[in-house]
């Protein structure tokens, strides 16, 4: 089974955003960026199945500017087979991406998409079920267990009141959650290996899609702060408080 | 103008953030005049469709009740909002795994971009939403003519759930795709309320040190008649279930006190309650971040200060 894996360059999750003090967006500039979290999950799931000899061969994507390279060579690194840059300088919502990722496809053929859930920066998390959709394939988003048997997986999912396993059939779109295993990191020699492993470039025009925005940003905005910090000395005195003060019990 | 409300129900009842979803769509309505409807979509759903029926400004209910929307799988569930989609200006749900899961999936069949976690109606096309895990503030204005979205739950009142009396119209099943099937599920059994509409929530972290002692956690819960929720950390490590994880990736939460019991707060668990009105947090390390959002801070060992919260409240309450 070939599998293809959507990934994207994000903010590192642990730096603290700050907002451009013009509210037209974050600040990107000398920040650290790395593979989006819930991305570096889906890779490792393929090159697990890779491993498990259930996937014939990993193949990674990205959509985005040229340093999105850089990023493709890190799930190189982590075992992925050969890496696809869609490149655009647009700014790409999620509809324009499965929009890409269905031009890709269509030219790979892929029996398997994994990605994450979503991504850390917009957190729209949608990128999955609209790909999914596009392509008139089954779907298996929030991921925490994946299995193969004939033609399906059997898939575990989160969801807001505990679990929930489905079976679906392939070709599928599945998208992967925080416990659906833990991300290797890359060793030196897989890093220097990576560096050889083929990356194809393609573009949006390449692949017959407009990426227009259908969104429009207006504004970025700190959110209200808050006004935290104070201390009691016991319980009690926090029991006090709670009742007489704030109200709340 | 028309908005259809998606509801998220058991079958028998609605959950309370379909009325949350209400609001926002009195909101949206409130800039653009109109009908205010409600899809009621499962299997065996006549009671969720009369609870549906008496909500407050609904003025029409539609009951999709079938095999196929049994277990609401999003390729048999975006084919009926798709048909649905043709007579409504918006579709509005609850954000939740179950819109999550569907609405991406109706805005890719219909050509168009949904936005997720609505916290505000600015106007009818203008919204906002938190990105970066709510260190950030964004509003969007959507420019698809049809409007697809799904609202947080915690950013809105809850609509009256009594007061109206709405007519329920049947809808014809769009059939079952046979791409996917239900299997099977394990959901946590609990007399407290949901954590995404408790009016309390007491959560543990890493420092509760197992499963076991989240009992203590418990028997606080139960005094303030609260909601239990865990940090990523206390989940990952297995103490409780994946959904009591509060935070960006788990459920967000802001009910009127949020009580943190071992939690360093992380930034990714501050994301999901730093909207909770009152904070209170129990760690024994000062320096914890969590004590920067506390309105009260208590810097003690939880394993001694639950216990004796234990008892302050039996002389409070």
């Amino acid at each position: 089974m070939k599998v293809l894996v959507a990934i994207k360059r994000v903010i590192d999750a642990y730096v603290k955003v700050r907002v451009k003090s013009d509210g037209s967006g974050v600040e990107t500039q000398n920040v650290k960026m790395s593979m989006n979290p819930f991305c570096e999950i889906a890779v490792e799931e393929a090159v697990r199945m890779k491993e498990a000899g259930i996937a014939s061969e990993v193949v990674v994507v990205s959509c985005g500017q040229q340093n999105s390279q850089e990023t493709i060579r890190t799930a190189l690194a982590m075992g992925a087979d050969r890496g696809i840059l869609v490149q655009s300088d647009a700014e790409l919502q999620p509809l324009a991406i499965a929009k890409l990722l269905k031009g890709v496809v269509e030219k790979e053929q892929p029996e398997l998409v994994l990605m994450g859930k979503q991504a850390v920066d917009n957190d729209f998390n949608q990128t999955g079920q609209m790909l999914s959709a596009l392509l008139d394939w089954s779907q298996a988003t929030f991921a925490s267990k994946i299995e193969k048997s004939d033609g399906k997986l059997t898939v575990t999912r989160e969801i807001d009141g505990g679990l929930e396993t489905i079976e679906v059939a392939l070709p599928a779109v599945v998208t992967a959650d925080l416990r659906l295993n833990e991300p290797r990191y890359a060793s030196l020699p897989n890093i220097m290996k990576a560096k050889k492993k083929p990356i194809d470039t393609m573009s949006a025009e390449d692949l017959g899609v407009d990426p227009s925005p259908r969104l429009s940003v207006v504004k970025v905005s700190e959110p209200p702060a808050r006004q935290g910090g104070a201390k009691v000395g016991s319980v009690a005195e926090l029991v006090e408080k709670l009742k007489n003060e704030a109200k709340v019990i | 103008m028309s908005i259809l409300v998606i509801a998220e129900h058991d079958g028998g009842a609605l959950k309370p953030a379909t009325l949350n979803a209400v609001t926002a769509a009195k909101e949206i309505a409130g800039h653009s005049d109109g009908e205010l409807h409600m899809l009621v979509a499962g299997e065996g759903v006549d009671a969720a469709a009369e609870a549906a029926a008496k909500v407050e400004g609904v003025t029409k209910v539609l009951k999709a009740d079938d095999g196929a929307y049994a277990h609401l799988l999003a390729e048999n569930v975006a084919p009926l909002l798709v048909k649905l989609a043709e007579s409504y200006d918006y579709l509005v749900a609850p954000s939740g795994t179950f819109s999550k899961n569907v609405m991406p999936r109706v805005g890719a069949l219909l050509d168009l971009q949904p936005l997720t976690d609505v916290v505000a109606v600015e106007s009818a096309d203008s919204f906002v939403r938190p990105i970066y895990a709510g260190n950030a503030l964004a509003t969007v204005k959507m420019g698809d003519a049809r409007k697809l979205i799904t609202v947080r739950a915690t950013a809105f009142d809850a609509a009256a759930p009594e007061g109206g009396s709405a007519a329920i119209e049947a809808v014809e099943s769009t059939g079952d795709s046979g791409k996917s099937s239900y299997v099977g599920s394990e959901l946590t059994q609990s007399e407290r309320p949901e954590l995404t509409s408790a009016r309390v929530v007491i959560s543990g972290g890493r420092g509760m040190q197992n499963g076991e002692n989240f009992a203590m956690l418990e028997k606080i819960a139960d005094k303030l008649g609260a909601a239990v929720g865990a940090s990523r950390a206390a989940v990952d490590a297995g103490y409780v279930p994946n959904d009591y994880q509060v935070g960006q990736t788990g459920k967000v939460v802001a009910p009127e006190l949020y009580i943190a019991v071992g939690i360093s707060g992380a930034i990714q668990h501050l994301a999901g309650m730093k909207d909770s009105k009152v904070i209170v947090a129990i760690n024994k390390d000062e320096e914890a971040p969590i004590f920067q959002v506390a309105d009260y801070g208590l810097v003690a060992d939880l394993f001694q200060a639950v216990p004796e919260l234990e008892q302050e409240l039996d002389k409070a309450l």
